[in-house]
């Protein structure tokens, strides 16, 4: 489990891997952090922020060297091997442990027991991609499992844990700025020129901007009209000082949502909407792909109104019917036209959904049980279809470096019972709720002569925030936590960088750099007495 | 695939079907086992329970601490059979089938046994909200009038040492009678309907959440579920999955919002109903089933035959929902 607090993030999936070490498995933790994942793992590799590359690459010499890469399956399911071990070549134990922090002989019994294992999986979450080198990070960990097989067989594979209810779907469905729904390229004619011909209208031919595209397009005044549907971006992107007046500059700002957002009290336009999840008849696909049927439990309150109905409405005021010869769509009229253009959703009629308790993609007709994995293909022989290349990625080290002015490392992540920006999550009364803090660890805070829950100014080069101080033994010198969920009392993205990923379009919010700033002179208590803190 | 595309980015151009299906591996074939229950013969994978095998037959055995996604504990004995040859009776829902094994489900014996553990457990536990066990109590004719009538509330079972509790005066019948633990906004304690059945426990445990914020305390009568040092859930371990609720068979822990409109008389099963989802925070993709009075949200669970969930949440799933409730 590579980047990922999915004790906290993801509860029910770690229930499943906990069932699997009661049974004999191992779990072994990379994070710079000892969260309450890393504290039932065999071994945790505590790893500076931001240097996964060098940890992976690391990884992938020790198998190579030690002769446990799975060398059949190397060479007839992938390319570039050769360079990649020339690559990797240089990543010695010992200058990995230089790089980043993990004991060599720590990073060699994780290697080998990764290469050993009859099945592993690699999962993680936004510790590897909310970085200025996400899909480098992404690619390195696709090179460990490609060097021993650890791919497209049952039980084994990459598991990238989605944070959120339907981002897969969203994904599924196009809201990618290359993508049209099934992840048909855009940019593809074959595939652009079926969807032309279903919809009977040109699309344009090129990929369209990221969120961060986006962002800068405003910044160039490029982007004046802007339609943000059940997202919160004023208080979710990174350096938020610059968000704000992006989004303030816009000609028009309409926001859908079913709450009244920060970044709606600055719309022109405000569409209340229903709470798609028990408002509203639909499905939602989740991490594993798995798309499941949502059903109205309860009608909406006031004004709100089903996404869907909005948007049929939208399209009806600018003169067109959404599926010709339907005026009032139902989400299956929608998605039984959806089925008619992505052949991996063919198969999935809401009564085989129902039936079934939600399908896998693909699921390429009526009898097809849907995949529980991908990539099978990489094991057959020959290969069906392209084989599978190795990357090679360079370490490139966070934007911010720390030095003397900002000389600790600010990451950021969620809580057990919080939800992102907190619209969802901070409407119940949960008993374990804490208070936004800069969580530190002990070393820091003897260092700093702080005590538990002192306020303290935290400074990055973009903004300052004023927060209690947590002191957190799980934290390594140096390095700093705070959630994003109580943006109305502490603004953490205030601090965080929008150093932008090219490939992704994630910003760096797991690395800023910080300076603590004391607002009280008077001398503080026994430190002692606080180090009592609940990880 | 079109040549023009091979030397596309591999990313870019949808991949080829698997020639064959990707699917999870058969499980190694293992040995069988031929049994007789009630004068039927069955043949089952070894490892079977005597309970997984009556029901391959179609015979119902009772349960009560037994749950499909829960580890078999042996506490209610609701469950015993009688296998020929055995001193004892044994517990279905853990002992494995044995080959040549004779089994009877429902023997004068077996009755009788489960009748009496329906008297003990009813002359000392509220069970009006445990729809099966009332059933069940009509079903075996169990009286558990005929221990006398109910001996007032002992005073403060959570402080008893083990081996504390005195003696009974043979005319009145002890209870577990208490107030209700209401410590926390999401849901309540009420212990005067416990059966111990050890279920939330499990599911605090081993068998689900392992945060192990609750186990048993005390022994004999006195053995209660307790937190640590019984203190209120708040300054304790719980982090408020609400697992224990899914798995309790009494109504012995229930949602405040349930608690609340019971004691406000206005808890009204007839204008609920019940329609599954699916959870709006993370991308595990739990089904919830959510209760719905008069529009508003009542309690949240999940079906324990869904093999995301198991019937399990986490703490945003089940309560952290009600914003819908406005």
């Amino acid at each position: 489990m590579w980047g990922s607090n999915a004790r906290e993030t993801h509860p029910i999936f770690f229930q499943h891997l906990l069932k699997g070490l009661t049974r004999g498995a191992k779990l072994y933790a990379v994070d710079p952090r000892f969260t309450s994942s890393a504290q039932w793992a065999e071994l945790w590799l505590g790893l500076d922020v931001g240097t996964d590359v060098a940890l992976a690459h690391a990884m992938a010499r020790e198998i190579i060297a030690a002769g446990l890469h799975n060398r059949e399956f190397v060479e007839r399911a992938t390319t570039g091997f050769e360079a990649f071990a020339a690559h990797v070549e240089p990543f010695t134990l010992e200058r990995a442990a230089e790089i980043t922090g993990v004991p060599g002989a720590a990073i060699a019994e994780v290697a080998r027991a990764y290469a050993r294992a009859p099945r592993a999986q690699l999962c993680w979450t936004l510790g590897i991609t909310e970085h200025h080198n996400a899909v480098d990070n992404v690619l390195a960990l696709i090179n460990l499992s490609l060097l021993t097989g650890h791919v497209g067989r049952w039980g084994s594979g990459v598991n990238p844990l989605r944070g959120q209810n339907n981002v897969q779907g969203g994904g599924d469905m196009g809201a990618l700025p290359d993508r049209l729904p099934g992840f048909q390229h855009i940019e593809l004619p074959r595939l652009r020129e079926k969807f032309e011909a279903a919809w009977g209208t040109p699309l344009r031919h090129e990929r369209g901007w990221h969120l961060t595209q986006m962002f800068s397009a405003m910044e160039r005044g490029e982007l004046s009209a802007l339609y943000v549907i059940g997202e919160n971006p004023a208080q979710s992107e990174a350096d938020g000082h610059r968000t704000e007046r992006l989004l303030g500059g816009l000609d028009t700002l309409i926001v859908q949502d079913m709450f009244f957002t920060r970044t709606a009290r600055i719309a022109d336009v405000v569409l209340p909407a229903s709470a798609g999840w028990c408002e509203s008849e639909g499905t939602f696909t989740s991490s594993e792909r798995r798309v499941q049927r949502v059903r109205r439990a309860k009608s909406p309150p006031g004004e709100a109104r089903d996404d869907l109905d909005i948007i049929v409405d939208l399209a009806r005021v600018m003169g067109h019917e959404l599926i010709r010869g339907v005026p009032r769509p139902t989400a299956e009229d929608v998605w039984d036209e959806l089925r008619t253009v992505s052949p991996v959703h063919r198969g999935m009629s809401y009564a085989r959904l129902e039936a079934n308790h939600g399908l896998h993609w693909p699921c390429w007709d009526l009898d097809h049980p849907g995949e529980p994995f991908l990539h099978a293909r990489l094991w057959e022989s020959p290969v069906g279809g392209p084989r599978a290349p190795f990357s090679t990625v360079d370490h490139t080290p966070p934007f911010e470096a720390l030095e003397p002015d900002w000389p600790l490392r600010l990451t950021t992540g969620r809580r057990l019972s919080e939800f992102n920006t907190g619209v969802m999550s901070g409407v119940y009364q949960v008993p374990n709720r804490r208070e936004e803090t800069l969580d530190i660890s002990p070393a820091d805070a003897d260092l700093y002569g702080l005590v538990e829950g002192e306020r303290v100014r935290v400074r990055s080069r973009r903004g300052a925030v004023e927060v209690p101080v947590h002191i957190d033994p799980g934290l390594r010198g140096g390095l700093t936590f705070m959630t994003f969920h109580f943006p109305d009392d502490v603004a953490s993205n205030l601090l965080t960088i929008d150093a932008v990923d090219p490939k992704s379009g994630t910003a760096e919010f797991k690395a800023a750099a910080i300076r603590i700033e004391r607002l009280a002179k008077e001398p503080s208590a026994a430190p002692d007495a606080s180090r009592s803190a609940v990880p | 695939m079109n040549p023009d595309e091979i030397n596309e980015p591999i990313w870019k151009v949808p991949p080829p079907r698997a020639s064959v299906m990707p699917a999870r591996p058969p499980d190694p074939a293992c040995q069988t086992i031929t049994l007789q229950i009630d004068g039927r013969t069955v043949t089952v994978p070894a490892g079977t329970t005597l309970l997984q095998a009556a029901s391959r037959l179609g015979l119902r055995i009772p349960t009560l601490c037994w749950a499909p996604t829960l580890t078999p504990i042996n506490a209610c004995r609701i469950c015993v059979v009688e296998v020929e040859g055995a001193r004892t009776l044994a517990p279905a829902c853990a002992r494995p089938a044995e080959a040549g094994m004779v089994v009877q489900t429902g023997s004068e014996r077996v009755r009788l046994s489960r009748k009496l553990v329906l008297e003990l457990l009813a002359s000392s536990v509220a069970l009006d909200r445990a729809p099966e066990l009332l059933r069940l109590i009509q079903e075996y004719g169990a009286d558990p009038e005929r221990f006398g009538p109910s001996a007032a509330p002992a005073d403060r079972r959570d402080a008893r040492h083990a081996g504390h509790h005195h003696v009974g005066d043979g005319a009145t019948a002890e209870t577990v009678a208490q107030p209700v633990k209401v410590d926390n906004s999401l849901y309540v304690r009420d212990y005067a309907r416990c059966v111990l059945c050890y279920k939330c426990v499990e599911a605090c445990g081993t068998d689900a959440q392992h945060t192990f914020a609750i186990t048993i305390a005390g022994r004999g009568f006195d053995a209660r579920v307790s937190t640590e040092w019984d203190a209120p859930l708040p300054e304790g371990a719980c982090v408020y999955c609400g697992n224990c609720i899914n798995v309790c068979p009494t109504g012995a822990l229930v949602f405040r919002t349930e608690h609340e409109l019971r004691e406000a008389g206005s808890w009204a099963p007839e204008r609920q109903q019940e329609t599954d989802t699916i959870c709006p925070f993370c991308g595990v993709g739990c089904t919830l089933r959510v209760k719905v009075q008069d529009d508003k949200l009542v309690s949240v669970t999940s079906p324990p035959e869904v093999d995301v969930t198991g019937g399990n949440l986490c703490v945003k799933g089940r309560f952290g929902t009600s914003y819908v409730n406005g």
